[in-house]
């Protein structure tokens, strides 16, 4: 029996409440393309205020659970619920008002709008709900929202110049970006797909700074990540993703333990 | 028709309307066909496709008139109202093979158009993609539709220019000219089902090519790597084929399908200028219909609202819906989209950006 | 003042000046001169300035900012100028009524048209919009002939109802006005060897297109606005922002579709006619072409582009072959057939095909329309860094320039 296994067993795991202090639950997720097993019987659970990191090899399913929480993607089978609402078959619109954010991997930002125009807009998104047609209020006069972009920006230390366009940004500028566009939001739930990635060991060290500054807020997280170091520094729990089944689950200490997650990494170097 | 209130059609007035939807569905097959291979092959939305079949119409125009070049020779044998000796227009073809293979050839101008056509429209083809359409393949759609949309207008407008702004008559041989009696020959009544010879033939004719390009996609290599390359681009590319040149000679194949739809065509509607953007939007209604990316969802659909618009003209539907043969078309496309957005065949995710 | 920051009320202000001295600007050469033919001070001309100003600031609040391209817009148009002349017609030969009315009657068009074209976007959406025009150009020529006339089209008559104007006098036609005021009327001024001529419905239509254009920039400077602009820029993200883009997109075109209907509606009030050719294609086509001339996304381009489009189109049009040989007098005589010859498939009647041209080489070469060009020659000659890529008024500038 594997740990995920264990925890399968555990009572009060019920389709629609899950654990007490769940936000998050993802039951019995299946999910393939063209024949290939993406996900099977993935079921997780993510508690109020704790950040959970999902990792594994590459080609694990990481991207493609993430894809299914957000609505981007549509299981074949199973159900996930967020705070008591089930989120699948919903639009990633809705799903992102019940308060899920995303930071994309790849940054996927608004090229043609200023930098600040960017980290503002999913403030906005967030006051107005899914549509509000106010075309003669001045988008200068939100300045409260424009501070707060602001402070954001800074907290992730976003060097540009705020009114540049965000298509001139470096990669990695994009990334904080990204990381902006999710903050500004607090969301009740912000699943991070590999913020570092790509960063340099200067930069990687200040987002965890920033994440640990968030996570003393309350924000829950679910985060992907390859980097060990960020992993160990920031998840309460861990959840590893093999060949799209969760092969082991627990605290740092446990999963470092777990001679399956040992073997699944084997050729891996972080472990 | 029998029975003219709405009532029960009959078999004969049923299968009158399929027959006669069928030319016009021929030609939305094979404008359609040509968009689809455009836009499967290189990508691009082609506004300028119908214009392609109007040239194609105007190719068979020329030549007919190429033949018909005379000179003016007096016949002393006849004279004409003032008493003067008459004049008349002799072609000088006749003094090249005589004058009773002469009068043939001009008879058959429109068929021979096909031969004179397929050089032209290649060529007319290739020369867009080379010269235009080429720098457009990393630019947005937008920027795709808007240039050969200008494009359209400026092919359109020159054909105007030199040829004027009225039809002009272009008939089919005589062997072809009048009607006959399907529904005879089917064993029903006969003058029940008439059906002009040139519609049929022009049936036959978009078959033929229609065929004629399946069989091509299908049998030869250079098929296979095309079709290999609608699926997927990138992976051919990858595999050192150069799929740019062969994309080339697909512009100008669809730039032939389009040009001989519009020679044959000719007899059944006296081309003018602006007959290309007629099509054209109809023709992207079919594309739409069958499936963007779809080439059997094209033709399928090209023949089936044709014959829907056929039904959609009699005068037992008419006399209920006014007007509903000029929107039908529209009618069904907006249905479908709505209903089937992907169209009758068409594959997931394709121009959805 | 107005909501508007210095820089869009200098805009405002450009346009307000452009368009109330426009009887002067557009009548540089005297009466007598041979360049008079270059004057594009007459009413009728201006009023299509303006009229065609406020269809290309609409469709530019579309295309220009969520990307979405419309081929239809004529048919929005087109709905306008139908009801407009209904108007003239059963109610009065005021204009308030007629324009009023060909706005709703566009805008609500346009959101059946857009509530069902939206659901496809990309070129699929150009092809339904497309589609919708050529329907409604179908049926404005057949089945619909009660209601447009059908070939012939409408005209107010005399023996129209017009319930609200009293009988007309004796011999007098009906004319479009505004409380008395004829929209035909003008007031001459000769001032030596010029005249300049100061047109009633000329007038209107400035200070509707004026509104209009006011209007387009605080939608353009409205969280409304940016929420359009990042349709076009990255419609997937928006949705991971938990924002719907269709409400978005439909009210962007409902709203062009309503300018459309303005200026469908205006079109009647200063012809006083309306037929079915104005829903057609290239009625469709040319308004794109006004907004990418000028610059799409870009507040004043649409503005520039309908104006020398509408200029061009008139000048051109009524150049003939004296005209031309009259200019080439000067040259050699074989030299001047063989000049006169080529340049001749392009005027007058040929309008058409440098219409044409026009639109390849704009697409190919300034993408970004004449703002990009002047922001392109105003890099040339300032050591300024490129900070975006925008053209003077683009609306990614706006955010910073509001803080000062």
């Amino acid at each position: 029996m594997s740990i995920a296994d264990d925890l399968a067993n555990e009572p009060g795991r019920g389709f629609e409440s899950g654990t007490p202090n769940s936000v998050l639950h993802i039951d019995d997720v299946h999910k393939s393309f063209a024949g290939l097993h993406a996900l099977s019987d993935v079921d997780l659970n993510v508690v109020e205020g704790e950040t959970h990191a999902i990792i594994g090899p590459n080609g694990a399913g990481k991207s493609t659970l993430l894809n299914v929480c957000v609505g981007r993607l549509k299981p074949d089978r199973g159900a996930v619920v967020f705070d008591g609402h089930v989120l699948t078959g919903k639009q990633p619109h809705e799903i992102n008002q019940l308060g899920v954010a995303r930071v994309f991997q790849t940054p996927e930002v608004f090229p043609e709008l200023t930098i600040l125009e960017n980290i503002m807009l999913p403030a906005l998104s967030k006051r107005d709900g899914q549509f509000k047609l106010n075309p003669f209020k001045a988008f200068a006069k939100e300045s409260s929202i424009r501070d707060e972009a602001e402070q954001v920006a800074d907290s992730v230390g976003l060097q540009s110049q705020l009114t540049a366009l965000a298509s001139s940004m470096s990669r990695g500028d994009k990334r904080r970006l990204e990381l902006a566009m999710g903050l500004i939001q607090q969301p009740r739930l912000l699943l991070l797909d590999e913020p570092t990635a790509g960063m340099a060991r200067h930069d990687t060290n200040a987002t965890i700074d920033l994440l640990k500054k968030i996570k003393e807020g309350g924000m829950t997280k679910v985060i992907i990540e390859h980097d060990m170091h960020v992993v160990f520094s920031l998840a309460d729990r861990i959840s590893v993703l093999a060949g799209g089944r969760i092969i082991a689950q627990g605290t740092p200490e446990e999963i470092k333990d777990n001679p399956k997650v040992k073997e699944a990494y084997l050729g891996e170097e972080q472990v | 028709m029998r029975g003219g209130s709405f009532g029960v059609p009959t078999m004969e007035a049923f299968i009158l309307q399929i027959v006669n939807g069928l030319d016009k569905g021929s030609a939305y097959a094979l404008i359609a066909l040509g968009l689809t291979l455009i836009f499967g092959t290189l990508g691009v939305v082609n506004f300028a496709h119908g214009a392609l079949f109007m040239i194609g119409a105007f190719c068979a125009v020329t030549l007919s008139r190429l033949l018909t070049a005379s000179k003016t020779v007096i016949d002393e044998t006849k004279t004409d109202f003032l008493g003067n000796p008459a004049k008349t227009e002799v072609p000088y073809l006749y003094d090249i093979v005589g004058v009773d293979a002469a009068n043939v050839i001009i008879d058959w101008a429109v068929p021979l158009s096909i031969l004179f056509a397929i050089p032209v429209m290649m060529l007319i083809g290739v020369a867009i993609e080379r010269g235009l359409i080429r720098h457009f393949y990393k630019r947005a759609h937008a920027d795709q539709i808007l240039v050969t949309f200008g494009l359209a207008i400026v092919l359109q407008e020159l054909i105007k220019y030199f040829y004027g702004a009225n039809p002009i008559p272009t008939p089919a041989p005589d062997a072809f000219r009048g009607s006959f009696d399907f529904g005879a020959m089917l064993g029903f009544d006969p003058n029940v089902i008439i059906y002009p010879y040139w519609r049929l033939v022009y049936f036959g004719f978009a078959a033929v090519v229609i065929g004629g390009v399946f069989a091509f996609l299908r049998f030869t290599t250079f098929g296979m790597v095309v079709r290999a390359g609608m699926a997927d681009r990138e992976t051919v590319g990858l595999l050192g084929i150069n799929i740019d040149k062969r994309f080339t000679i697909m512009f100008g194949l669809a730039a032939a399908v389009a040009g001989v739809a519009g020679v044959m065509y000719t007899p059944i509607n006296s081309p003018n200028y602006h007959m290309g953007m007629d099509f054209l939007v109809l023709s992207f209604v079919v594309v739409v219909v069958g499936g963007m990316g779809s080439l059997v969802g094209a033709v399928l659909a090209g023949f089936l609202l044709g014959i829907l618009e056929s039904f959609a003209s009699m005068s037992a539907v008419l006399d209920v819906l006014p007007g509903i043969n000029q929107i039908i078309l529209y009618v069904v496309a907006i249905i479908i989209l709505l209903t089937r957005p992907r169209g009758l065949m068409g594959r997931a995710g394709v121009m959805e950006d | 003042m107005l909501g508007l920051n210095s820089r869009d009320l200098q805009l405002l202000l450009l346009v307000i000046a452009l368009t109330a001295f426009a009887p002067f600007l557009l009548n540089p050469f005297p009466v007598d001169s041979s360049l008079a033919q270059f004057n594009g001070g007459y009413p009728d001309l201006m009023q299509r300035f303006v009229i065609f100003g406020i269809f290309a600031i609409g469709f530019n609040i579309l295309f220009g900012l969520t990307g979405y391209l419309s081929f239809g817009h004529a048919a929005f148009l087109g709905a306008g100028s139908y009801a407009a002349i209904w108007m003239m017609k059963l109610l009065t030969m005021n204009i308030i009524p007629a324009v009023t009315l060909s706005i709703i009657v566009a805008g609500l068009f346009s959101l059946a048209v857009g509530y069902i074209s939206l659901r496809r976007s990309g070129i699929y959406f150009s092809i339904l919009t497309l589609a919708f025009a050529q329907m409604s150009y179908s049926l404005a020529y057949s089945v619909l002939t009660p209601i447009t006339g059908g070939e012939t089209g409408l005209q107010p008559k005399i023996s129209d109802p017009r319930i609200l104007d009293g009988p007309l006098a004796a011999g007098a036609s009906p004319r479009a006005s505004l409380f008395g005021l004829e929209m035909s009327s003008s007031y001459e001024l000769a001032l030596g060897g010029w005249v300049f001529t100061f047109n009633v419905g000329y007038y209107i239509a400035a200070i509707l297109m004026v509104i209009s254009f006011y209007v387009a920039i605080r939608i353009f400077r409205s969280p409304f606005g940016l929420m359009l602009r990042a349709v076009k820029s990255n419609q997937n993200r928006l949705g991971y922002t938990g924002v719907s883009s269709k409400p978005y997109t439909l009210a962007a075109f409902v709203i062009s579709g309503m300018y459309a209907g303005l200026a469908g509606g205006l079109l009647v009030a200063m012809d006083s006619q309306a037929g079915a050719e104005r829903m057609f294609w290239t009625a469709s086509g040319e308004v794109v072409l006004m907004t990418i001339l000028g610059g799409a996304g870009t507040l004043i381009g649409p503005v520039l582009g309908a104006g020398l489009i509408k200029y061009l189109e008139n000048i051109i049009s009524k150049i003939n072959e004296t005209v031309l040989t009259g200019w080439f007098s000067w040259m050699p005589e074989g030299l001047q057939d063989a000049v006169v010859a080529m340049v001749y498939p392009f005027v007058g009647k040929g309008w058409h095909l440098t219409l044409g041209l026009m639109f390849m080489m704009v697409v190919i070469f300034l993408p970004g329309g004449l703002m990009e060009g002047l922001s392109r020659i105003g890099n040339l000659f300032s050591r300024k860094p490129k900070t975006s890529t925008d053209a003077d008024d683009g609306a990614a500038n706006s955010a910073p320039k509001a803080a000062e």
